[in-house]
């Protein structure tokens, strides 16, 4: 999609580490990066972003202290015929058989620290599970997003730098992974494996593991990182700073980390809270199909599961943890829109899940 | 011109032999999973398991299996399901209908929503109405669209049926053949809600496009002639900025008649490609995966090539690359 940017004319060719971005100059002294850093301090929208962001994060970590503490219930252990008392002081059974068809109605939201958004269809406090599955769709979407952009920059840089069949062969993969629907070529992954697992050589990731949606997540994206750091390593390659430090002896390992890196890192810096946001969106999708973590362990997207079976009676079970997942997908979406205006301007990242 | 498309063919045959062969690779080959032992459940014996084997012809070596498989499928016509034994062909045909109706629908909305919204935000830049519809957009591609769906459903099946949304038929699908006005009921709302995210994105799309040409010379060219604002606006930049637009509406229409608008499909009921692909797909049932993914393939493939053809007819700088 992203056309290989024209190589930025070397602002001095004695500098060893050429100037990854321009737009932070006015801003006064210090590297580039710090001043980029300092531009994004000052605006308002990432401020309020980052605050939502780390807002949600702390919330989440503290799971097992909601969990121990003010809930006092375990939310991974089915509690079918467990009860609570309400503000009132009578007593409601978690789980009454349903009014209507067949199936159990759990408790609504009671307001109060014990099942403060109700129970789910087995009993467990939803409240409780939402920040527990918080955790896990965050963690996915770090690591995934981590591992997506350190394997498509892996890729990008051997495709761009080596050349010739290296990056004949490499290419050609990216596009035939590219022409399958990412969101497909996941869920055929992830389906296949689900319940057996993968086992790469003498590792072996379980089919429980939270490491089975992060390897297959990770791994579906990195096309979408490495043909822009491909397009970037070929455009810096021909740089008059590359054959000055050629010129002067440099080797390939000095060359790759003192004149390539710099150049093609704020690419993979900007990509990456996309690709953090992408990839829980998806982690959210196959949880929702039921392919992505397994219970009774939980993410946002099993929650939302969960929920929509009890839609019409107890709403707020689904719409809770999306409205959670909407909101940190949006703000680290803001995030990356301001990283982007001020590390690389020009470049036109696309990624998401439909 | 000839020879560019004759290019592109080619190129398109050799992406689906390419897709096919990774969606068979993915299936026997993903490391540490057996497929026999899949279908063959939990407490299967080893002799089911070789029975499995032998039945499905799992036995031989995996390029025997391949051509074969693909022989049944495009040549003999006659591949059967593993799980019902039942011909594979006519149920992926029964699903593309479902799928073309959403898919083409929702088209329609996004791409139209997508071209007022960006247009507007980009002529209007730097003012009220350009941060307000681009916040719009940014909140529509953040929604996870199967919870968009389930908020949806609970509005008008639920909370709201008895009041706003009475006269909305239940979820599912009802050929358009059979009842024209039931088939727009049960599927306006999963246009909708498909539409959003993709209209949000396109708009961003088209918004920074835009901008981008404005400041290009030729632009500057057709201002200075004297020409009217909607004129430059109209004839020469949206007819520039359109270019990246609509190859990224080849992929996405291309990727969701071939089964990516699945969450959209389920939520709503809706027995399209992308559900059936998930069906045989948990059902480790090869062959029905085998159809539904060539022909997905072939979905992409045939969007782009007309897209890509179309534009080389349009823009001749394309057809040299």
């Amino acid at each position: 999609m992203t056309e290989p940017r024209q190589a930025r004319p070397a602002a001095a060719v004695t500098r060893a580490a050429p100037r990854p971005f321009e737009t932070g100059r006015a801003l006064g002294g210090g590297g580039p990066w710090r001043r980029g850093l300092r531009a994004l301090c000052r605006s308002p929208r990432v401020m309020v972003s980052a605050a939502i962001l780390a807002a949600i994060v702390v919330l989440c970590l503290l799971a097992p202290l909601y969990a121990d503490h003010v809930s006092g219930t375990d939310p991974f252990v089915a509690n079918p015929v467990g009860s609570t008392v309400l503000d009132d002081g009578t007593e409601m059974p978690l789980l009454q058989p349903a009014s209507r068809g067949v199936g159990v109605l759990p408790i609504g939201p009671t307001w109060q620290a014990h099942f403060l958004l109700g129970a789910d269809g087995s009993g467990r406090d939803v409240a409780a599970r939402i920040l527990y599955g918080g955790r896990n769709t965050l963690l996915i979407g770090l690591l995934a997003g981590a591992l997506a952009c350190a394997g498509g920059l892996l890729v990008g840089l051997l495709a761009g730098y080596v050349g010739g069949v290296v990056d004949g062969v490499l290419s050609r993969a990216l596009d035939v992974v590219w022409a399958f629907p990412v969101l497909m070529l996941a869920i055929s992954i992830s389906a296949i494996s689900f319940t057996s697992g993968i086992s790469l050589g003498f590792v072996r990731v379980g089919s429980g593991s939270l490491a089975l949606p992060i390897l297959i997540i990770g791994v579906v994206y990195v096309p979408y990182v490495a043909r822009p750091v491909r397009g970037a390593v070929l455009s810096v390659r021909t740089a008059d700073y590359v054959h000055a430090a050629t010129s002067y002896g440099a080797g390939h390992g000095r060359i790759i980390r003192r004149e390539i890196l710099p150049n093609v890192l704020s690419r993979v810096l900007v990509l990456f809270p996309l690709m953090v946001a992408t990839a829980m969106l998806l982690e959210s999708g196959l949880s929702f199909l039921g392919i992505g973590v397994h219970p009774p362990a939980a993410s946002w997207g099993t929650i939302i599961e969960d929920g929509t079976q009890l839609l019409r009676n107890r709403p707020l079970m689904a719409i809770v943890p999306g409205a959670l997942l909407a909101t940190t997908v949006c703000v680290l979406n803001v995030l990356g829109d301001a990283i982007r205006d001020t590390f690389d301007p020009k470049a036109e990242p696309r990624a998401r899940v439909r | 011109m000839i020879a560019y498309v004759a290019r592109r063919l080619v190129a398109a045959a050799g992406v689906l032999i390419a897709v096919s062969v990774l969606v068979f690779l993915i299936f026997f080959k993903t490391p540490g999973v057996d497929p026999a032992k899949q279908i063959a459940g939990k407490q299967a014996t080893p002799q089911v398991i070789a029975q499995i084997r032998a039945d499905f012809g799992m036995d031989k070596p995996l390029p025997v299996q391949y051509l074969d498989m693909m022989r049944r499928l495009v040549i003999d016509r006659d591949l059967v399901s593993y799980t019902d034994r039942g011909p594979v062909l006519p149920r992926v045909a029964k699903t593309i209908p479902v799928t073309l109706s959403l898919v083409g629908g929702a088209a329609v909305i996004w791409v139209l929503l997508a071209l007022g919204a960006g247009t507007l935000a980009a002529v209007f830049r730097g003012r009220l109405v350009d941060p307000l519809l681009m916040g719009l957009g940014l909140v529509g591609i953040s929604l996870p669209v199967f919870w968009l769906g389930g908020v949806v459903n609970l509005l008008t099946q639920g909370t709201l049926h008895h009041s706003l949304f009475g006269w909305l038929p239940e979820l599912g699908y009802t050929p358009i053949t059979v009842n024209p006005a039931k088939w727009f009921g049960q599927l306006l709302f999963p246009w909708i809600t498909l539409a959003i995210g993709m209209a949000g994105l396109y708009a961003r799309v088209l918004r920074a496009d835009l901008i981008e040409v404005d400041r290009s010379d030729f632009v500057l060219t057709a201002r200075a002639k004297g020409l009217s604002e909607s004129r430059v606006l109209l004839r020469h930049m949206l007819r520039n900025s359109l270019i990246p637009f609509v190859s990224l509406f080849g992929l996405d229409v291309g990727a969701m008649l071939g089964g990516a608008a699945v969450l959209t499909e389920r939520v709503f009921g809706l027995p399209g490609v992308g559900n059936l692909t998930f069906h045989s797909l948990s059902r480790f049932d090869l062959p029905v995966l085998m159809a539904v993914t060539l022909y997905g393939a072939f979905a992409v493939v045939l969007v782009n090539l007309v897209v890509d053809i179309g534009y080389a007819a349009l823009d001749p700088r394309i057809r040299v690359r």
